[in-house]
Order: C-alpha cells, then sequence, then structure tokens
C-alpha cells in the first residue's frame, strides 16, 4: 500500500469528525435559518428570509447591546485584574510562587461551577459581600435581579474565571521580558507608570493581544454564567447572543431552530472577524522580540 | 514562544530596580512594575495589595472548599460561619446519595466525557498530523488549512444543526451522543502537526527502507519524542471535556440519566430543596480533577491553550 492509501486510512477519522460536526453542520445552520418550526418541534417550511429580517429588530438590536456591554466588562476586567497581580508577583518576593498559583485556581472552575458559587456568594442570607458592604454602611445591590446588576455579576462570574489563566499567560509574558532592554531603561531613568507602560506592556504584548481575544472569544461563547445566574433576566437585562441562541432552540421547547441558525450566522461573522483581526491586521502591530 | 517560565531560575537577580523616584513608598504597588526595587516599604505595600486581591478573588474557592464539611445553619448566616470547628461529613454524604439528581451516576458520565473525548482527540489528532508530516499525498497543505480553519468556528454557530444530527441519527438517548461531535477537533491535528514537524525526516526516511511500517514508526518511535504536545493535548481535552456546558445541557435535558455533573450542579442548584452546604460539596467534587491539573498541570495547560496563538 502506498502512502496514498495510509494517507487516506490515517485522515479519515479526523476528517470525519471535523466534516460531520463542524463543516457540514455550518451549511446545515444556512439552511436551517430560511426553516420554520412545525408543530412537533421538526425544522419544515421554507420561509425565505424571515428568521434574517428578525436580525434587524429592536430585539436583536437589544441583545447585541447585552453582548457588547458583557464582553466589554469581561474583557477590560479580566486583562486588568490578572495584570495588577502580575506586575507584583513579578517582584519574585518571598511567597509569591504560592500566591500566583494560588490566583491560578479560579481557571479550574466551570461555567456551571463558578455560577452557582457566585450565587452563594451573592445570597442575601448569607452573602460576605453584602456583610462587608453592612460594615460601612452601604445598602447591598440586588446583585441578580436589578438589570444593571445582574449584568455586572454575570460579566463578574466570566471575569473571574478567566483571570486565572489569563494570569498565568501575563506572568509567564513577564518572566521572558529581555532583562537587557530594562536595566537599559533603568539606567536611562525610566520608572514606575511610564516603565510599564512604554516598555514593559510593549515588550509583552504578543501575550497581552493573545489574553484579550481569547477573552473576547470566552465571553461571546459564555452560557453557563448567563443561563445559571439570571436565565437570561430580569426582562432579558442579560439576554447576550449565545443565551438567545440557546433560549430560542432549546428551552421550554420552544425549538425555533430558524431563528436560533440565524443568530449563530451573526456569531460566526463575529468569529471570523476576531479571527481575521488576530491573524491579520494587529499580529504585525505587536512587539515581538 | 514568548510563554516560558525558563528564565525563573535562571536569573534570579534579574527584576532589577529603578528606586521609584518621586513616588510616595506605600502608594498601592499595583502602579508599580516588574521593574521595581523590592524596597521595604514597596515589599509591604505589594503584600498587602497581593492579600486584599486574595480575599477578594479567592474566598469563593474557600467557601468551595471548606462550605462543603459545615452544617447547613452555620453556613447560612451573614457572613457565612466556616470556622465554627465543627466540621461534617454529612453535606458530601448527603450530597452523593440524594435522589434529586444522583451525583454518582452524573461524575461516571462526566469521566466519561472526558476520558473518551481525550482519547479520540488524541488518536485522531496523531494519525491525521502524520499523513499531514510524513506522508506524501495530494492537497496536503489545503487539507491542513481546511482543518485549521475549523477552529475559528465557534461552536454556539453549529450547536444546533448538531443536535438535531445527533436526534436525526437516533442517539439521542445514548451516552454516545455527548462525546459524539468532540472526537476530532482542528486545533488538536494543528498542536501535533506543529510537534511532528520538528522531528528530522531523514529519519523517517531511512526508517522505511529498513522496512519500518507507519503505524509502528508512529507508535515507538515519533510519539515519544513528541510527548509534551501529547501531554498537553491531554490535558487540553481532558479540561474541555470536563468542563463541558452547553452540549450536555441538551443532551441531558431530555434524557436526566445523561447528566454530567456540570449539569447535575444546575439542576441540584434549581432544587429548592439543596442547601447551600449540599451544592458546595457537590461543586467540590466536580471540581476535583480541574483542581488537581490546575495546581499540578499548570505548564501543560498554558502550553496546551496558547500553542500556536504566541509564536
Amino acid at each position: 500500500m502506498g502512502d496514498l492509501g495510509w494517507g487516506v486510512g490515517f485522515l479519515l477519522p479526523a476528517l470525519a469528525g471535523v466534516g460531520l460536526f463542524v463543516i457540514f453542520p455550518l451549511f446545515q445552520a444556512m439552511f436551517l435559518a430560511t426553516r420554520g418550526t412545525d408543530i412537533r418541534g421538526n425544522p419544515t417550511r421554507d420561509v425565505g428570509l424571515a428568521n434574517f429580517a428578525g436580525l434587524f429588530t429592536a430585539d436583536f438590536g437589544r441583545v447585541l447591546l447585552h453582548t457588547l456591554v458583557f464582553t466589554l466588562i469581561v474583557v477590560i476586567g479580566g486583562t486588568v485584574v490578572p495584570m495588577t497581580l502580575a506586575v507584583p508577583l513579578a517582584q519574585r518576593l518571598a511567597g509569591t510562587k504560592v500566591f500566583r498559583t494560588l490566583f491560578t485556581l479560579p481557571f479550574a472552575y466551570s461555567a456551571s461551577t463558578a455560577s452557582v458559587v457566585w450565587l452563594i456568594m451573592v445570597n442575601p442570607s448569607m452573602s460576605p459581600i453584602n456583610w462587608v458592604l453592612g460594615l460601612v454602611h452601604i445598602p447591598p445591590p440586588d446583585w441578580t435581579t436589578s438589570s444593571g446588576w445582574a449584568m455586572f455579576t454575570t460579566a463578574w462570574i466570566t471575569l473571574w474565571m478567566t483571570s486565572g489563566f489569563n494570569l498565568l499567560v501575563l506572568s509567564a509574558a513577564l518572566a521572558g521580558m529581555d532583562q537587557e532592554v530594562i536595566e537599559a531603561s533603568r539606567l536611562d531613568g525610566a520608572s514606575g507608570w511610564r516603565a510599564l507602560s512604554r516598555i514593559v506592556l510593549p515588550m509583552i504584548s504578543p501575550s497581552l493581544f493573545f489574553v484579550i481575544v481569547t477573552t473576547t472569544l470566552t465571553a461571546l461563547q459564555a452560557l453557563g454564567q448567563v443561563q445559571v445566574t439570571t436565565n437570561g433576566g430580569p426582562n432579558d437585562a442579560t439576554r447576550t447572543l449565545v443565551f438567545s441562541i440557546y433560549d430560542l432552540a432549546f428551552a421550554n421547547g420552544n425549538s425555533l431552530y430558524g431563528p436560533a441558525c440565524a443568530q449563530g450566522l451573526v456569531l460566526l461573522l463575529i468569529g471570523i472577524l476576531l479571527a481575521v483581526l488576530q491573524f491579520g491586521v494587529l499580529e504585525r502591530r505587536v512587539h515581538y522580540r | 514562544m514568548t510563554i516560558q517560565q525558563a528564565d525563573n531560575e535562571q536569573a534570579p537577580q534579574a527584576t532589577p530596580a529603578p528606586a521609584a523616584g518621586g513616588r510616595r513608598p506605600g502608594r498601592a504597588p499595583r502602579r508599580s512594575t516588574a521593574v521595581t526595587a523590592p524596597s521595604r516599604a514597596r515589599a509591604t505595600a505589594t503584600y498587602v495589595w497581593l492579600v486584599v486581591a486574595a480575599v477578594i478573588l479567592l474566598f469563593p474557592v474557600l467557601l468551595t472548599v471548606v462550605g462543603g464539611f459545615v452544617q447547613t445553619f452555620a453556613l447560612v448566616h451573614q457572613p457565612p460561619g466556616l470556622f465554627s470547628g465543627h466540621y461534617t461529613l454529612d453535606s458530601y454524604h448527603n450530597a452523593l446519595t440524594q435522589r434529586v439528581v444522583p451525583l454518582l451516576p452524573a461524575f461516571a458520565n462526566s469521566l466519561f466525557v472526558a476520558g473518551v473525548i481525550m482519547l479520540g482527540n488524541l488518536v485522531t489528532s496523531c494519525l491525521a498530523a502524520y499523513a499531514l508530516v510524513f506522508l506524501k499525498i495530494p492537497l496536503r497543505t489545503p487539507l491542513f488549512w481546511l482543518f485549521l480553519a475549523t477552529i475559528m468556528i465557534p461552536y454556539e454557530a453549529i450547536v444546533v444543526p448538531n443536535a438535531l444530527f445527533v436526534r436525526v441519527l437516533g442517539l439521542g438517548d445514548h451516552r454516545i451522543a455527548l462525546v459524539l461531535p468532540f472526537l476530532a477537533n482542528g486545533f488538536g491535528v494543528f498542536l501535533m502537526r506543529q510537534a511532528f514537524r520538528q522531528f528530522p525526516v531523514e529519519l523517517h526516511q531511512a526508517a522505511q527502507l529498513d522496512g519500518c511500517g507507519h503505524l509502528r514508526f508512529l507508535n515507538s518511535i515519533v510519539l515519544p519524542t513528541v510527548r509534551p504536545a501529547l501531554t498537553a493535548l491531554a490535558v487540553w481535552s481532558f479540561l474541555q471535556g470536563w468542563n463541558m456546558y452547553f452540549w450536555p445541557l441538551i443532551i441531558s435535558s431530555t434524557n436526566n440519566s445523561l447528566n454530567t455533573l456540570q449539569t447535575a450542579i444546575f439542576s441540584l442548584k434549581n432544587n429548592d430543596q439543596s442547601a447551600p452546604d449540599l451544592l458546595l460539596a457537590g461543586i467540590a467534587i466536580t471540581l476535583i480533577p480541574t483542581l488537581l491539573l490546575v495546581i499540578f498541570g499548570q505548564r501543560w495547560l498554558v502550553r496546551g491553550f496558547t500553542a500556536g496563538a504566541v509564536k
């Protein structure tokens, strides 16, 4: 048997897996997006572009707005918070290794475990956060039942989950920095905030960029944090794109596959844009050693 | 790769040190940088900040670890009473024996899901990568790009057709449905291909001349040399499988016996009878493998998750 025979045999399992469950469903999604749903919850007649027209409504506009706000909170917080830990940890004081390991622990949590733990953290009958606020006489907010705070809480849980991994990446980047450049900048009198913004951040920009892109994807794809914590509420205030897809297609026997697929294609478009951004434009701009 | 912690040991004095000029000592160290001298006041400030951050970020972890050992009446108190000194295994016992959402079958399902997805990924990725690197076949490059392109498709965009497809196949009620869509993925192929490319091609040709078959060559010569990449892929796919939520939520919604621990925790939370200590015990059980991986497998995780992206 020649290389070709072996090649086909070796490639077949992976091609079948990816072909049947990634590439074929992609086209199937485009097809389903033009379909309605029959009374037993199966895709049925052609409804033309009606489901796509649904993407240009105020309701879907709000879904996109929620997704944007959610993603912005997660990405900004999920980068800044680990950075404020990675930089002091890079001083290599005694015990920083232990601290670093501890700070990565949230990475072990899944969407549902993190959400349920944080639900307990903000449960009014036992919330340690409300207790601290009470000490300084601040009335605690309705963490999951008022629209503004519900968005913050779901985003915070996601931010918290990503902080552990992002800290690992940023710490490794700081540890791998070229010490000669830092030494030179020190002799030139750069210090504190200036050194951070002009020298350290540009030097770790590939890792910083990686963190921003992966965190954006994590935020865009977050389902459990919303579904477990608020179930999209109150009054759809935390209805994000992925939650909307889940809700339309699978929640309460809704079975609205067509609209869900149309919204899925919007997510696909965003994903492709991010990938193009990652591999194309910005990769060339970040600093490489 | 920029991601490397190797420098740690080589340069112990390597955090050089502009004594921050006009900056008041004791200021919040979040303003300090890697290029800062650990003067005493600064070191103190750093520790203060680290402790404050640890209290905020790690209290949920403490709650998870300790909460399951505390009785309900002590835990449901503001602030939760974690240090009463009375610890019991009752909540763990209840969590594992309650009939509402059985956790032991869910644990078995989770192990099945993570284990099979891990094995599936290792096998399909290694075979495909071998063909892409060592075999002279047409369309090698386009096939590689095809695998690479599938990485950027967000899973949630294709989850609806996948669910309908599994239902059409008549597998909706079968355990295999939990893992079927995840046995191969472009990222694994990509990771293994990059690893195999480090392998000298001459050695492959020499082995061929000696009559060494492809499977034997892959198994006994190539794989042992790419163990770091294999471990990274194994750890990565196990963690993905264990923590997966959206897909098992769909599959188990029609058949509770297909709950994984992740969806079981959600169902438990939805049940009013579940006291917080019972939930926390269930969560702690769910976290056992992932916490171990995060504590002891950090370098594999970083390597797996960042491979290809930062290089």
